[in-house]
């Protein structure tokens, strides 16, 4: 392992934008202001799925108070069909907006009224009146239309779609202890704090939208393809995201009826999706069911996997979540079988939420993996242990730092493992369960600028952006420490298309891969700095820029001094860098690791169930910012109680409605849901991750934290539970007697 | 949200004055009047405020309480007379909503707040408590949380208050103004009603009439109220019950039961009282008395499990109470 420098990267400094969160100073897309004053639109939504608008009467809603436009399809601006030009990705592709008469699912758009406050739109938009007829062939859900189920053409995060390694049937058949299992998640709305929202303007062709987003330059491509325009004339601003989680990848419905509405009035306009309107005008993770074989010999060695995987796509928006995906790094198998497909369906778009794929995938897999260390009665740390691979089952590719043992032990040893305990407290029935972390380690393309001004300030600037994970913080560390300045003296600048462009925030990719940008532009500025500063003065030339240091106005090496405007005629001096994945994450499998260990206890009356503790230990390669990082793994546990208990978005299937559309009755945790989560880094340095060493952390939480929930229930009351989230009502009457 | 008058009342007899005009609603804390005001499923042609009138004093009376109808859930489950005699009313109170909730709701308000049924909720479905004749898409739908007792094909919708469930089953009553200085008592059991062919009217209250106080009797010698929910906190009740009685010579007296998230209302366990009232405590007898009173409790398909969850609960509800008055003893 190389050595890496001590400095401040790692160092849990505070967010650098903390204070002007707190004080409410940060424009998020919604507090946009700009010079004119903008209009509001309100979104009418279809309560039928797939059909035809058949009447439409605006009349009333046009004569009330304050409407400036009642947008429908009757009136909206040209664009390309929606998911036309899909060759650049479901989040690039056209998301045209009541384009024709045609509704593609409940809460689809039929109007949005535009009027001077909000007050005024969402009164009118009572006032529009319409008649849909529905088509009558509606698909809702994939598991009971399955005869309809497709191959899809692509997975997210993932190379292949199906795998085979060595031969299954052979393996299964030979194997001495098997379990076999239908798993069903529940469909996930991420539901961010902050909803979708959008301020759309236009200056002829050119629109500018400040807005929610967490790929700015997808995003942009979006916008051109659903206007033909050129992606160079969208400018979009988003410099500050309350939470993602997967839902603003992409651009969704408030931003193309804002652009819409912007083009015909003439003026900004402003759509705030509520709360209602985000769990069919966002995105969601589609309800899947997975079907897992999972097989060992005597000798407790897993000889056999096979784990598939039904889901639903949204009509004409390709994107297939990749359960299966973790599997196949997982253990050392001599067969396995890997499998995904999908039902299209006429609902909501369905894209990635926070682990795409491992969320729900290593809530089963790692959940049938307990079963089957049960039936080998092997202690479920030394059954994990026993079946570590050495090499990626699936690709036969070296590993690149792989610490999942250390997880393991160390996870064991800090939460007191004793097995899958479990005790009687009066009425609570308490147990002890454990699973194993696996997140795919990415890298994309990025690049980054910077400014040293002659006062010494350095501004770095990129179109990355910060959904609440401390990219501002982290980004100011790495540039700080690389060109030796105090981070209070660095700027960093984030969401503008007008910035370098980079793979935003997505996938656990981005801080590796923007840092490593900045760290780029870094190296490329010290090296312009020590060339001017030797042309200025003879001392300079040879030097080594490790030991270079900006204070005030000053460069400095050792006893070498120079002011900052001696280097260009007092103008600012400026560098880019990129980031691109090296052959390493060709030749090599990528992984981040961990390990996670829980205590549940379960009401012996009701089956209520509540976590008493929660231990992670995670390999995440070299820790950025100790603090934010901290957080994104803490928040990624506190998602994986959620999945494994709680999130569950209830679509009625008679209707293709979500009918739990607030966070009152779509639950996640509460505080008081969380017990004190106990949460260890370990150190390290993945050279072959990125040139800073990191690895992805933003999911990695999630993933083993649900079942080590579900085992841990096992063990507490003996009964697996098939089905995610797991309900009082399905442990209930099947508790022990009192 | 449509547009609305809004006027501020001085006091009783003027707000029952302004109320009584056509599609007025009282306002009192707003956390469920406004939420549904704005998604239009309430859709009043004036709100009277009868926040400020006040009604905010927590007054004993003897061997009793009387509770302002504006006080807040905060301040009632924090006072001190309610939390050391009526600890069935305080958790009842801090087991529902949120403190923010709390910090803004009314006694008054709370017995009036709305059922949670996602089918209410969605003015794009079915609900003939919303729109009556329309239908009820509950029936046949997601009714996991509706319910199995008192329900008819027009509605199974349930009521949501943890304090309306803890009132009953302390034998609060609820006192009103009808306007010109008259007013009535209504035992806080008679206050809602059961959904019948109706179910868009949710209680007893006339067109107008103003909850002004609640009065509690003598408090019971022994309380509890226990919610059972999907997370720990900021949940309606799966199913909730809250139970008060006194203890001679070891055998049951007073006894008073009223369930939650069962019913249209808070359905008082007058079957299982019955059956308990006289006796000695014993594990044959709780479960006489809850099978009593779940004779008739019938499920939807999702809320299936609620009936043998109720059955239990009742069961321990009593053992754990009773218990406690062995170790005492």
């Amino acid at each position: 392992m190389s050595e890496h420098p001590k400095g401040l990267i790692g160092q849990p400094l505070d967010r650098v934008e903390g204070p002007l969160k707190v004080t409410g100073q940060a424009t998020y897309a919604a507090d946009w202001r700009g010079d004119e004053p903008h209009l509001i639109g309100f979104i009418v939504e279809s309560p039928a799925a797939k059909g035809t608008i058949t009447a439409l009467d605006t009349k009333e809603a046009e004569a009330a108070p304050g409407v400036e436009l009642v947008l429908t399809h009757l009136n909206t601006p040209k664009q390309i069909p929606f998911g036309e030009r899909n060759d650049d990705g479901n989040f690039a592709q056209s998301h045209a907006m009541m384009r024709t008469d045609h509704v593609r699912y409940v809460g689809y758009p039929v109007a949005l009224v535009v009027a001077r406050t909000l007050e005024e739109a969402r009164h009118a938009a009572s006032l529009v009146r319409f008649e849909i007829k529905a088509d009558g062939d509606a698909i809702f859900d994939p598991v009971a239309n399955e005869k309809l189920a497709e191959k899809p053409d692509a997975l997210d995060g993932a190379e292949e779609v199906d795998t085979d390694t060595g031969d299954f049937d052979a393996a299964w058949a030979g194997a001495s202890h098997t379990v076999e299992a239908e798993f069903h998640t529940s469909g996930q709305h991420a539901a961010a704090m902050e909803p979708h929202a959008t301020v759309a303007e236009w200056d002829g062709d050119r629109l500018t939208v400040h807005m929610a987003i967490q790929i700015l330059s997808d995003a942009r491509k979006g916008f051109a393809n659903t206007f033909d325009i050129d992606p160079e004339s969208v400018r979009i601003v988003s410099p500050y995201i309350g939470g993602g989680f997967g839902s603003k990848l992409g651009i969704h419905n408030e931003a193309i009826l804002a652009a819409l509405a912007a083009k015909v009035t003439g003026q900004p306009v402003r759509v705030n999706q509520h709360r209602r309107n985000v769990f069919s005008n966002g995105p969601h993770r589609s309800r899947h069911r997975q079907r897992l074989k999972v097989g060992a010999d005597d000798h407790g060695n897993i000889v056999a996997i096979h784990h598939d995987s039904l889901a639903a796509m949204s009509r004409d928006y390709p994107f297939a979540e990749a359960p299966a995906s973790p599997t196949r790094g997982s253990y050392a198998t001599k067969a396995m079988h890997t499998q995904h497909r999908v039902v299209e369906a006429d609902i909501p778009k369905v894209d990635a939420m926070r682990a795409p794929g491992e969320a729900i995938g290593t809530l089963t897999f790692e959940a049938i993996i307990d079963e089957l260390a049960h039936e080998c009665g092997v202690d479920p740390v030394e059954f994990r242990l026993r079946n570590e691979p050495e090499k990626d089952p699936n690709s036969g590719k070296p590993f690149s730092d792989r610490k999942m043992r250390r997880c393991l032990l160390e996870g064991a040893e800090r939460f007191g493992w004793n097995g899958p305990a479990s005790r009687r407290e009066g009425d609570w029935l308490i147990g002890h369960g454990m699973a194993a972390a696996i997140r795919p380690n990415m890298m994309m393309k990025a690049e980054a600028a910077m400014e040293l001004a002659p006062d010494g300030r350095l501004v770095v600037r990129l179109d990355m952006t910060d959904i609440g994970t401390g990219t501002y913080t982290i980004l100011t560390q790495i540039a700080a420490e690389a060109m030796g300045i105090a981070p209070d003296k660095v700027t960093v600048e984030l969401g503008d298309t007008d910035f370098p462009e980079t793979c935003g925030s997505g996938g656990s990719f981005g801080a590796g891969s923007t840092g490593t940008a900045v760290l780029d532009a870094a190296e490329n500025l010290k090296a312009d700095l020590l060339s001017r500063a030797a042309k200025a003065d003879r001392d300079w030339k040879g030097v080594n820029s490790k030991a270079l240091r900006i204070t005030d106005d000053m460069l400095s090496l050792d006893e070498r001094s120079l002011p900052i405007s001696a280097l260009d005629d007092g103008k600012a001096i400026s560098a880019k860098g990129s980031a691109s994945p090296g052959k390493a994450h060709e030749n090599m499998a990528q992984y981040s690791y961990g390990a996670q260990f829980a205590e549940v206890a379960v009401d012996a009356v009701t089956g209520e169930i509540r976590l008493r503790r929660l231990t992670g230990v995670f390999d995440a390669g070299r820790i950025l910012n100790e603090k934010t990082a901290r957080s994104q793994l803490m928040g990624g546990m506190v998602f994986g109680i959620g999945a494994a208990l709680m999130e569950e978005s209830l679509m009625d299937d008679r209707y293709g409605a979500f009918m739990n559309r607030d966070l009152a009755e779509y639950h996640i945790p509460v505080n008081r849901d969380v017990p004190r989560l106990d949460i260890h880094m370990i150190e390290g340095f993945d050279a072959n991750s990125n040139p800073l060493g990191s690895k992805g952390i933003g999911e990695l939480g999630i993933c083993g934290a649900g079942p080590a929930i579900a085992n841990a229930i096992f063990a507490a009351t003996g009964v697996r539970v098939r089905k995610f989230p797991i309900h009082m009502e399905d442990l209930m009457e099947k508790l022990p007697p009192r | 949200m449509k547009p609305f008058n809004y006027s501020r009342a001085a006091d009783d007899k003027a707000a029952v004055t302004s109320a009584r005009g056509q599609g007025a609603r009282y306002l009192g804390g707003g956390t469920n009047l406004i939420d549904l005001m704005k998604h239009e499923i309430e859709q009043p042609d004036a709100l009277v405020d009868v926040s400020r009138l006040p009604h905010e004093a927590i007054e004993e009376t003897g061997d009793g309480v009387r509770i302002g109808a504006a006080v807040t859930n905060s301040a009632l489950a924090g006072d001190p007379i309610i939390r050391e005699r009526y600890p069935l009313l305080s958790t009842a109170l801090l087991s529902g909503a949120t403190m923010q909730l709390r910090n803004r709701a009314t006694t008054g308000g709370n017995f009036l707040q709305r059922t949670r049924c996602q089918y209410f909720y969605d003015t794009q479905r079915a609900c003939n408590k919303r729109e009556p004749g329309s239908g009820c898409d509950a029936v046949g739908g997601l009714n996991r949380f509706h319910a199995i007792l008192g329900a008819s094909e027009q509605c199974i919708a349930v009521h949501p208050s943890d304090m309306a469930v803890a009132m009953v089953a302390l034998g609060a009553h609820v006192e009103t103004a009808l306007g010109e200085g008259s007013g009535r008592t209504l035992p806080a059991d008679a206050l809602h009603r059961l959904p019948g062919d109706t179910p868009h009217i949710d209680h007893q209250l006339r067109h107008g009439e103003l909850i002004t106080h609640v009065v509690l009797p003598k408090a019971a010698e022994h309380q509890l109220y226990r919610k059972v929910r999907d997370r720990s906190s900021y949940a309606f009740a799966v199913v909730s019950i809250g139970v008060a009685f006194d203890l001679l010579e070891g055998n049951f007296m007073n006894v008073r039961i009223a369930l939650g998230g069962v019913a249209h209302k808070p359905w008082r366990a007058a079957r299982a009282e019955e059956i308990l009232e006289g006796k000695a405590p014993s594990p044959e007898l709780f479960a006489k008395a809850a099978d009593a009173e779940l004779a008739e409790a019938r499920g939807y398909g999702h809320n299936d499990f609620k009936i043998p969850l109720m059955r239990r609960l009742i069961i321990a509800s009593f053992g754990e109470m009773t218990a406690k008055q062995e170790n005492a003893a």
